[in-house]
């Protein structure tokens, strides 16, 4: 949300809902540039820069991403978790902002259990915010690190990013869309690439409505007719914790949903396998399957922190 | 007062036409044709030249916050938004801090020291706390001046617990409000389900939630009138679902004592207006989506809705400034009634300006046996609203006398401008 309408930072990340697809194009164009980069060259880029990263909820893959491309970039870091600071103590999420900037903050990195909060913070601080992940409503560096996943290995890093990128691939994304805020940020961003994106999943965990997230949208009980359309199978984590109430037979979903070495050699023995993590072996993928080459779970750790220096780069304003 | 040149529209008589009206130790005295009063010698005249003059407008549900949550307004503050509003009675609801459920807390509520701008009328709790435990004592209450009972926010769940309230409340001949929310079907929720709410992340109320206990107490009423000889009231707060609006469409066709009302928010705005998780389009029962909102308004034309309400809720800056899921519910609303009728209801939907004033007027009157409110006829209270129908303008949230500033509606489109409110004779506001 960069456009000059838009009551939030320049700079800031927080939604891929109608992020422009040349923004898109840009931020992956900078991490190909970063990359490229002698590592000596990175860290004078936000030399005496500070950035805060507010952790409300735990995390360890997407905390250290952000942490570790700050720290490749030269940046100063501070990071505020809801235990062990004034979060505890009832402070507000305006007022733990506002304390942040005033000790120099020029950008935060949140990660919150309530969907939207980062709208709130990008609101009352007028800091550029990246969003490392609200309640079940967005991921959006999460997308961008898959959506750079799929494009090298699909052989399409090469072709200009714009909507037609992604046309003739399909995605099957399994698991718990409902909580899902993975899920919803690459069914909302995919399509607008081009891609067919297939949710697959059982009711419980896939209500109907998840098919309005997007043009290229549909939902598909069956996995492995699903599985037997896709180039790429991105599995979810079912998120006991927010489970609330949900009555879900583990044996059943394992039977219908679990993406195994069988399973994925009938229908789609090509397929690029993908999961955000943390992945739960055994339940809704098969340890071999996370293991084999189809796999590309480790590339996307290591995209995330490629992608992460992107964003932080793009919110300090630093043009290259 | 002599207020005159005005159009006159008064829907309980049937008048709709240019005339004088004198008001006289705060009753109306005479409504005449033009001229005829010019002999008459009053104190002060108010010129309605190409204004309406209607009934002061009647609202039975609003909250005003005091005693304690003065720091989001206060019984003074809000009437003095509603005079701005055109609302001549307002009803408070009971969840103050305490609850209102007392004789006592009633009396200190309606006391003149509380300075109320505009008639005050209060709903104390329908059970002790709000607790939905133990009736509060009707008969006292109702001598002290309650003009009906609610639990408001918190739905009286237990059916006998209701059936209790809607019999008790039944032999005085006053109203039970009831908030329609199956709260055992919301929990965790904070908007309307649907797919805003899957894209926002959000959990979703259900409409189910809304129409069961609307049909559970519409089934208590025709069980209470088979076997105890009673014909209870029940008013439904705020409907938001098409399938609660059919619930009380049967339950009316059937000859059962229900009444309901809608506010302005559900019959202008779905939950798109969330937008970016916007906490001042957060409201319970939730914005609806669009074949509710039309649902709302089609009732509205066809008689099945009783009254306009504005569930005036304010809240501080701060309690809005927080996550979505953690904001309260509500939003200020008396200040932006007339002109979202006028505008969505009169221009868009073709309503006759009479049925809107009676929406907001006789109507909500009768609901709380206000006898004397909603009527220009001689004898009827000196309450009446002067506005220019025709006047468009933005409302500004910052330019609100309500203390509190949480609307959706800032910067939104009007139609229909309050120039004089008149409570028993005596200006209250003008613009």
């Amino acid at each position: 949300m960069t456009d000059s309408l838009s009551p939030y930072a320049p700079g800031s990340l927080i939604t891929v809902a109608g992020l422009p697809i040349a923004e898109v194009a840009s931020i992956l164009a900078l991490t190909t540039r970063l990359e490229k980069m002698a590592a000596a060259e990175r860290r004078q880029l936000l030399a005496g820069r500070t950035l805060a990263l507010l952790f409300y909820e735990s995390s360890t893959r997407t905390r250290t991403s952000f942490e570790l491309a700050a720290k490749s970039l030269g940046a100063t870091t501070t990071l505020v978790s809801d235990k062990s600071s004034s979060i505890e103590k009832g402070e507000s999420l305006k007022d733990t902002g506002l304390t942040l900037r005033a000790l120099g903050a020029e950008c935060i990195v949140l990660r919150h259990s309530a969907g939207g909060a980062p709208f709130l913070l990008a609101r009352t601080t007028g800091l550029p915010v990246l969003n490392a992940g609200d309640g079940m409503h967005q991921h959006p560096s999460q997308a961008l690190l898959d959506l750079r996943t799929i494009l090298s290995r699909l052989g399409l890093a090469d072709r200009p990013v714009d909507d037609k990128v992604l046309a003739g691939v399909t995605i099957t994304i399994t698991g718990d869309i409902r909580h899902s805020r993975v899920a919803r940020s690459n069914a909302m961003l995919l399509p607008r690439l081009g891609a067919k994106v297939l949710l697959c999943g059982p009711v419980e965990l896939l209500p109907e409505e998840a098919a309005t997230l997007g043009e290229g949208v549909e939902i598909v009980r069956d996995f492995d007719t699903a599985l037997r359309r896709s180039q790429v199978a991105m599995m979810l984590r079912i998120q006991s914790e927010r489970l609330a109430g949900l009555k879900l037979d583990l044996n059943e979903y394992i039977a219908g949903y679990q993406l195994t070495a069988a399973r994925l050699e009938r229908c789609s023995p090509n397929a690029l396998v993908m999961h955000p993590g943390p992945m739960i072996r055994g339940l809704e993928i098969q340890g071999e399957v996370a293991d084999s080459p189809n796999s590309a779970i480790e590339q996307q750790v290591s995209n995330g922190l490629a992608v992460r220096t992107a964003l932080l780069v793009r919110a300090l304003g630093v043009s290259l | 007062m002599l207020i005159k040149n005005g159009r006159v529209i008064d829907p309980a008589s049937g008048l709709d036409a240019q005339r004088d009206i004198l008001v006289r130790d705060g009753v109306i005295a005479a409504v005449e044709a033009p001229g005829v009063l010019a002999g008459v010698e009053v104190a002060e005249t108010l010129d309605a030249t190409g204004c309406v003059v209607a009934p002061g407008f009647v609202d039975v549900h609003v909250h005003l916050r005091e005693p304690g949550q003065t720091y989001k307004e206060t019984i003074a503050t809000g009437t003095s938004a509603g005079a701005a509003g055109g609302f001549t009675s307002v009803v408070a609801m009971p969840n103050t801090v305490p609850v209102n459920d007392t004789v006592a807390s009633l009396e200190w509520m309606l006391e003149p020291a509380r300075n109320s701008a505009v008639r005050l009328f209060a709903m104390p709790a329908a059970t002790m706390g709000s607790m939905g435990a133990e009736l509060s004592d009707y008969p006292a209450l109702a001598r002290a001046g309650a003009v009906g009972f609610t639990d408001d926010g918190k739905p009286v769940l237990e059916d006998a617990m209701m059936r209790a309230a809607l019999l008790s409340a039944g032999r005085l001949g006053l109203v039970v409000s009831q908030h329609a929310e199956d709260t055992r079907l919301t929990g965790g929720c904070s908007m309307n389900a649907g797919p805003v709410a899957f894209r926002l992340g959000l959990r979703g109320m259900t409409i189910e939630a809304e129409s069961r206990i609307v049909e559970r107490d519409i089934a208590l009423l025709r069980d209470i009138e088979a076997k105890d000889g009673v014909r209870p009231h029940l008013h439904v707060q705020h409907v938001s679902t098409a399938r609660a609006m059919q619930a009380i469409q049967r339950a009316k066709s059937d000859g059962l004592h229900v009444t309901c009302e809608v506010a302005p928010h559900h019959f202008t705005l779905t939950d798109e207006a969330i937008g970016d998780f916007n906490t001042n389009a957060k409201m319970n029962p939730p914005l609806r989506v669009e074949s509710d909102r039309l649902a709302m308004i089609a009732a509205l034309l066809d008689g099945t809705v009783d009254c306009i309400a504005t569930d005036h809720a304010p809240h501080a800056r701060h309690e809005k400034e927080q996550e979505f899921e953690r904001a309260p519910n509500g939003i200020t609303g008396l200040e932006t009634a007339l002109g979202l009728a006028l505008r969505v209801l009169h221009r868009e939907h073709g309503m006759p300006l009479a049925r809107v004033i009676s929406l907001m007027s006789a109507n909500p009157a009768s609901i709380v046996k206000l006898n004397d409110a909603g009527s220009l006829k001689p004898g009827a209270w000196g309450d009446l609203v002067v506005f220019d129908a025709g006047a468009e303008w933005q409302f500004t949230a910052s330019a609100s006398r309500s203390m509190s500033k949480n609307t959706p509606f800032d910067g939104a489109a009007m139609l229909g401008r309050i120039k004089a409110t008149v409570v028993g004779g005596r200006v209250v506001f003008k613009s």
